[in-house]
């Protein structure tokens, strides 16, 4: 089981002149939630289609659980569960039947199927709503009865193709806290993208891909250290004395900013104990303190130069045109 | 969340004849499943061939005027085999062709990303096909005593074999249109424009005597022609006519000059299956 769950080497896709992913190299460990970044067109659904054998590489090499997803095809299938970008789901058949078909398909064992059905309904919460047709389900339901459908035959490694787009924030958060109870229940590896900056924080590395490069690979937290300091806000009595204060103890120059004085610091969550008590034989009296933390569109801004959002209207990659070609 | 899970438990086995023939049989069963739940459909494709039989059959009959001797047979009667063929035709091309919703709606991919093959897949499509042309066949089956086709159980059991079969073979048909076609509303004009010609050539609505050669030569090179003929063939085994009403109702169907036999009709019903379904597949690992 030391085999890396994922293992990509010069992987190169070109779709006539279009060259959707220019050679990219990752390694993802068993275990791990791996998160794919990037905007629309990014080349990102390319990856993870070439990962789950459903696009054939132009050039290079990639391989999931030591098996190689060109020879090794019909094994690595056995050994992946997807969900895909695009609903997937029969709607006129119940959840549960949905789940069966699943199982049929992928020839699970008959004596365990059903147990395993209900184990993994009762983990997405839809174990009460099995005998309905998915046609009446919501959005949210029918990506977390993906999520289970994924699971049934035990893979190990699960790939997320945007599992949280088209849904509301708050159904979002519920897909990742799944994503997350996976982890304590499953051997299982996540291998997830998403367009979504803020969905970044619940991966345990990511990767951020730029027209078809990764431009970036790192823990969340390590890429947010690249793109520079915490900001600490903090307002007070007299700002005056809290800037000459800041000054002389820390050498550090604050700015006042509507009404707040804002500093840069390498460590923020670290810097407020020592700037309270520092301030504080300043007799300056601090009333409230923010730390802010980069974003990870800080960190997509500081690789690529450009915003998510301009990325994605950019002429270079029309999304459309590159979610066609994934199918 | 108490439940734990036991990672071990459920493992994809190696791909076997078993497990390629568990996933033919999930996809039949799906189908099945679409049939009963789509009631409207059972009912509203019985129109069509009762309209046939009874309507057209009838009226054409008046106009041929078929005497009512002994040895002599109705139009309808006549009309029923075809009428059979005519209700598969429909049922069997719109079950091959429903694969564009499943592709519309996902879950097309759902089975194509399956470890198994892409043959178990339309295999289990086309038998699910077959079975819901061959269980629409039944109600027209419970009505052969109107059109004067006696219930001979043997005769009946060999109807029912021939009309799946050439179920089978037109949802094949219908898979293979259905390849490359991305959208609905593609899909029905072009089941259209090859269902149509393949009824009306077929010798379904018309013995295949006496044409002249440019219609021969097409009826000829039907594949639909070759699972009508059978059909026709069982049920004038069953009925009481003179040799002569025989040879004018149903002809069989003759290459130059030699009459070719049913079991070999069968046999090229058998091979156009066998054919339509390999070129299926062949398209759907081409496109998918």
């Amino acid at each position: 089981m030391n085999t890396p769950a994922v293992a990509v080497r010069g992987l190169v896709k070109r779709y006539g002149a279009i060259e959707a992913v220019r050679g990219i190299d990752l390694e993802v460990a068993r275990g791990e939630t791996f998160g794919f970044l990037g905007p629309n067109g990014a080349g990102k659904s390319t990856t993870i289609n070439i990962l789950c054998t459903l696009v054939e590489p132009t050039d290079g090499e990639a391989e999931v659980v030591g098996l190689d997803v060109v020879r090794d095809r019909a094994a690595v299938r056995r050994r992946i569960g997807l969900v895909f970008q695009d609903p997937t789901l029969d709607a006129p058949m119940s959840g549960e039947q949905n789940l069966r078909f699943h199982q049929e398909l992928y020839g699970v064992d008959r004596r365990r199927a059903p147990a395993r059905r209900e184990e993994v309904m009762r983990m997405v919460g839809l174990w009460d709503r099995r005998a309905d047709p998915v046609a009446t389900y919501s959005g949210g339901m029918r990506r977390r009865l993906e999520i289970a459908r994924g699971l049934l035959h035990s893979p190990q490694v699960l790939f997320l193709d945007e599992p949280t787009i088209g849904l509301d924030p708050q159904t979002r958060g519920t897909i990742w806290d799944y994503v997350a109870e996976l982890h304590r229940t499953e051997e299982i590896t996540v291998f997830v993208t998403t367009h979504y900056m803020d969905e970044a924080e619940h991966c345990d590395r990511i990767a951020i891909m730029n027209e078809g490069r990764i431009v970036a690979l790192d823990t969340p937290d390590a890429l947010k250290a690249q793109v520079g300091a915490d900001r600490v806000t903090i307002t007070t009595d007299d700002d005056e004395t809290a800037l000459r204060a800041l000054r002389s103890e820390f050498g550090l120059e604050g700015a006042v900013r509507e009404g707040a004085v804002s500093i840069a610091v390498a460590d923020g969550a670290g810097f407020v104990p020592r700037l309270f008590e520092r301030l504080g034989s300043h007799r300056v009296t601090i009333r409230s303190v923010t730390v802010t933390r980069p974003s990870l569109d800080d960190v997509f801004l500081a690789h690529t130069g450009t915003t998510i959002r301009d990325a994605e209207a950019g002429p270079s990659m029309h999304p459309m045109a590159m979610r066609m070609r994934g199918r | 969340m108490t439940t734990t899970m036991t990672p071990e438990a459920v493992r994809v086995p190696v791909s076997s004849l078993a497990t390629e023939a568990r996933a033919a049989a999930v996809v039949w069963q799906r189908e099945m499943i679409r049939f009963v739940k789509d009631r409207s459909r059972i009912l509203s494709s019985l129109a069509q061939p009762l309209l046939f039989l009874f309507v057209l059959g009838t009226g054409l009959g008046s106009l041929l005027g078929s005497s009512e001797g002994a040895g002599s047979v109705a139009f309808t009667t006549f009309l029923f085999p075809g009428v059979m063929a005519i209700s598969v035709l429909f049922t069997a091309a719109f079950a091959g062709i429903s694969i564009v919703w499943d592709r519309e709606f996902g879950f097309l991919r759902e089975m194509l990303v399956a470890p198994v093959s892409t043959a178990s897949i339309l295999i289990g499509k086309a038998l699910g096909g077959a079975t819901v042309a061959t269980l629409q066949c039944f109600v027209l089956l419970a009505l052969a005593g109107l059109v004067g086709v006696p219930y001979d159980p043997l005769m009946l059991l060999a109807m029912v074999g021939l009309i799946f079969l050439m179920g089978f073979m037109i949802t094949s048909l219908g898979l293979l249109l259905a390849a490359r076609v991305k959208q609905i509303q593609t899909a029905m004009p072009l089941v259209q424009l090859v269902i149509t010609p393949l009824m009306f050539l077929s010798g379904a609505l018309f013995p295949l005597s006496g044409l002249p050669t440019w219609l021969a030569v097409l009826t000829h090179i039907n594949p639909m022609t070759y699972a009508v003929e059978p059909l026709r063939s069982v049920v004038f085994d069953h009925l009481d006519v003179d040799a002569a009403t025989r040879a004018r109702f149903d002809p069989g169907i003759v290459w130059g000059s030699w009459t070719v036999p049913v079991g070999v009709q069968i046999l090229i019903t058998i091979g156009f299956c066998v054919l339509l379904l390999s070129l299926a597949v062949w398209r759907f690992r081409r496109t998918e």
